[in-house]
């Protein structure tokens, strides 16, 4: 750090220059940092979700049972939903990708630093608020798709719709902004030779989410809005008595909802894709297709959201049309199920536990993806809408697809992003108990659902045949969260005193094993450069594939001819972030003068953010010697 | 394929044109906040469409008056729609001036674009509150409803893209200003091109095709 030049500039608050305790993290803008954050935000709604999910299991164990009462239970299956999708699973992908996209195409940070940190306050935030409301008049009961018109003031007086609102619409600003933040990233900052066709595949995975988020949000946003504006200023956009129609939340919740599922597992597909050829010792089998398949995903995920409403009597020519649509996009789906096992076939295998989770997502998409064709038939969904077949169907696509992935990315880069290892033995034992619980909990509820046990139902009748397989499904739960709690006392333990990791623990492919665990601030101590797709691998094992080996470590030392720009820590993301909540907070509560006062605040935040500028300071860490 | 192995002689063979800048390499050539812009407006095109849409699935829904057909006046609406387009060819100019350095002219400009703008606006705040004299407010019926919020959106957007011109144009005052900073004054543009892009469309649907 021998020549590092300070960049004064007029500001309004003093520029935080914090590196460590409470307030570097409240000021970071720091990708890794805000990476970690989002990554353990999400597994806080996510044990929250999950507790929402056994007291429901719990009360659906025996027929008529009355542990809670239909309201609570209302309550506790949409906050479920609320959670594991906008506040745990989607923003865990996220937090992945804000910790690896730089690393893994050579960057130092992410292109707008303090964009990405007021994106991780919106959503933190706006998840916060909506939880809040369990202690302000109840929670939402509306289940996780806010259907009209449910939410309209006559239906549902309650504050808790407004929650639901207002807290899903900001964090849907914050998770807007930061895919706009990712393409930017992704496009522009990569290594020198980084083509597109060298891009890591979870790097190609999160652009292709990032342009799904841009292009998705928008109309739930403005579904959103709508509501926002019928509830607070008595507008009539699902007012049925005034001649509206609910049906047009639902086309704007579904444009929305449909690419939210691939939003959700292409990150997901990111990693696998990262973890199996590392655990084969083999290139990814056919990387090009591979990325094809995601692209004709994304833009088919546009193409069938209407199969989500089948039986809202659209007519047999909308029905097929996207029947059609909905068979299609398995097809490049299955594309990628072969492609990994392309790759897992001939490899020299190593059963790490990522690996195992990895295994275990491929078959238990696959499942879910089976019995996604099986409701793409109108015919059949007719029969099991709304039904626990649904509810199993998606389980498996999101629990068992996004879920497991992630699960086994944690055991996989937290030797990256801690320097310590995670105890593999505890690791497989956690496995287990988590994927047979998963299938005990999910796979009966197939066969309950056939038989036409309906979801968001709080208990039912004796003597329809649904005992068994709801007492296995609960009796499921408990598997399933012993493995979790020994999951997460597994982390605790390596995060306290696992062994320590190297920077390359599993003789990795990509970037980010190419700097040390952890990565210093600024990442990489020279600008990398690479030759190849898997250039860091090709370097470590020249044997194995035919381009000239360079160390992506050394190579690009003329690229830091300025130095490493690290950008300023600023205030403005958090205190803009706090600004809309407590706006948001005075619209619910019908407090103008609260309302108008936040928003001069964030108006005021915007400008300051401007002016203050990117700020920060240059530095040549090469001089502090090498970094092996 | 052919890599210098080197390790810091001469440059790696990248594949790729990128460039050096002062926050580091950059793999094309496009300024980061230039692709920023692009991309925000991809997504806002989604937000105009829906609230579009929106509008179009309530055409000629509502239960009660008064109906488009009362109270729209295109040639009053044609004289401001005029106005906002020219203010998109004094963007141009006022971008051409700061990329010559010609200061002046782009302040002139730059006034002239937030001061076309601002009639804009001023035109809409009358048609506003000439609606509601009619007895057309948000509450009044479905037209209401999708007409205020949809063509308000808009006139949020116009409003923010005032405040920012007058910033920038303030901010010429304040610290001296060069072509070196056109890229910034080229993603307002943008900006403002876009939104009067969105007015065209939105002309064209609520008000034009009403009268076919």
């Amino acid at each position: 750090m021998a020549a590092s030049t300070n960049v004064a500039k007029p500001a309004l608050f003093v520029r935080p220059t914090w590196q460590t305790g409470l307030l570097s993290w409240l000021t970071t803008i720091d990708h890794k940092k805000l990476g970690i954050l989002y990554i353990t935000s999400s597994f806080l709604f996510l044990a929250l979700a999950s507790i929402e999910a056994f007291i429901m299991r719990l009360q659906l164990m025996r027929p008529g049972q009355d542990l809670v009462s239909p309201d609570a239970f209302n309550q506790l299956f949409t906050m479920h939903g609320v959670s594991m999708v906008f506040l745990a699973i989607m923003p865990l992908g996220i937090g992945f990708a804000n910790y690896f996209v730089p690393l893994m195409i050579g960057a130092r940070d992410l292109a707008f630093p303090r964009l990405n940190a007021f994106g991780y306050w919106v959503y933190a935030f706006g998840g916060l608020m909506i939880y809040t409301s369990f202690f302000l008049g109840g929670a939402p009961d509306i289940g996780w798709t806010g259907y009209a018109p449910n939410t309209t003031l006559s239906a549902n007086p309650g504050l808790g719709v407004d929650f639901y609102m207002f807290g899903l619409f900001i964090s849907g600003i914050g998770t807007t902004a930061t895919g706009m933040n990712l393409i930017v990233t992704i496009i522009n900052m990569r290594a020198p030779g980084m083509t597109f066709m060298r891009m890591p595949v979870f790097v190609w995975m999160m652009l292709i989410t990032s342009f799904m988020i841009i292009f998705a949000f928008p109309p739930l946003t403005v579904a959103f809005l709508q509501v926002i504006l019928d509830r607070t200023f008595g507008t009539l956009f699902y007012v049925p008595s005034a001649g509206a129609l609910p049906i047009l939340w639902q086309h704007l919740f579904w444009i929305f909802g449909h690419p939210e599922v691939y939003i959700i597992i292409l990150p997901a597909f990111g990693l696998i894709s990262e973890m199996i050829p590392t655990f084969s010792r083999k290139p990814l089998f056919g990387y090009p297709v591979m990325i094809l398949a995601s692209i004709l995903i994304a833009f088919m995920g546009f193409a069938v959201w209407s199969h989500h409403m089948f039986t809202t009597g659209l007519g047999p020519v909308v029905n097929t049309a996207f029947s059609l649509t909905s068979f299609i996009i398995g097809i490049p789906t299955g594309v990628k199920i072969f492609n990994w096992l392309g790759t897992l076939w001939g490899g020299s295998i190593r059963f790490t536990t990522p690996l195992m989770y990895s295994l275990a997502f491929i078959i238990t998409f696959t499942l879910g993806g089976i019995t996604g064709i099986m409701v793409a038939m109108p015919t059949f969904d007719a029969q099991v809408h709304d039904t626990y077949f649904v509810v199993a169907h998606f389980h498996y696509a999101m629990g068992g697809g996004a879920l497991l992935t992630f699960l086994g990315g944690v055991h996989y880069w937290f030797p990256k992003i801690t320097g310590k290892m995670i105890d593999e033995r505890m690791g497989k034992v956690a496995f287990w108990f988590i994927v047979i619980g998963f299938h005990t909990i999910f796979f009966p509820q197939h066969l309950a659902g056939l038989q036409g046990m309906p979801r968001r139902i709080q208990t039912y009748p004796a003597g329809i045949g649904l005992e068994l397989w709801n007492f296995m499904s609960t009796f499921g739960t408990f598997i399933m969260g012993i493995g979790l709690v020994i999951f997460a006392y597994n982390l605790v333990k390596a995060f306290r005193s696992g062994a320590p990791a190297g920077n390359d623990p599993w003789d990795g492919r990509t970037l980010e094993w190419a700097t040390s665990s952890p990565p210093p601030y600024y990442d990489f101590a020279v600008q990398p450069v690479v030759n190849s797709l898997d250039a860091f691998w090709a370097y470590k094992h020249p044997e194995t594939l035919h381009v000239e080996a360079i160390d992506p470590r050394k190579a690009g030392k003329e690229y830091d001819a300025h130095g490493v720009h690290i950008p300023g820590q600023s205030w403005y993301p958090i205190l803009g972030s706090l600004a809309i909540i407590v706006g948001s907070y005075g619209l619910i509560y019908d407090n103008l003068v609260l309302a108008i006062v936040s928003g001069v605040f964030f108006i005021f935040t915007v400008f300051g953010w401007a002016f203050e500028g990117v700020g920060g300071h240059h530095l040549h860490p090469e001089l502090e010697g090498e970094r092996a | 394929m052919s890599a210098h192995a080197a390790d810091n002689a001469a440059p790696v063979q990248t594949g790729n044109r990128g460039v050096l800048t002062a926050h580091g390499w950059r793999s094309t050539r496009l300024p980061d906040v230039k692709l920023l812009m692009w991309v925000f407006l991809a997504s806002d095109c989604m937000f105009f469409g829906s609230l579009i849409g929106t509008y179009l699935a309530y055409h000629n829904r509502s239960l009660v008056g008064p109906f488009p057909i009362d109270v729209l006046d295109i040639p009053l609406t044609t004289v401001s729609s005029f106005v906002l387009l020219m203010s998109s060819f004094l963007m141009v100019l006022a971008l051409h001036a700061l990329r010559i350095n010609d200061i002046p002219k782009f302040r002139l400009w730059t006034a002239g674009v937030a001061l076309f703008g601002s009639i804009f606006l001023g035109f809409q705040v009358y048609e506003f509150t000439h609606f509601v004299h009619a007895g057309l407010t948000v509450h009044q019926n479905l037209f209401g409803t999708t007409f205020f919020i949809l063509t308000g959106t808009h006139g949020i957007h116009v409003t923010v893209g005032v405040l920012w011109l007058l910033a920038f144009l303030i901010q010429s005052y304040v610290r001296p200003i060069n072509s070196k900073d056109a890229v910034y004054l080229e993603i307002a543009g943008l900006y403002w091109h876009f939104v009067d892009i969105v007015w065209i469309v939105i002309f064209t649907v609520v008000y034009l095709v009403e009268f076919v």
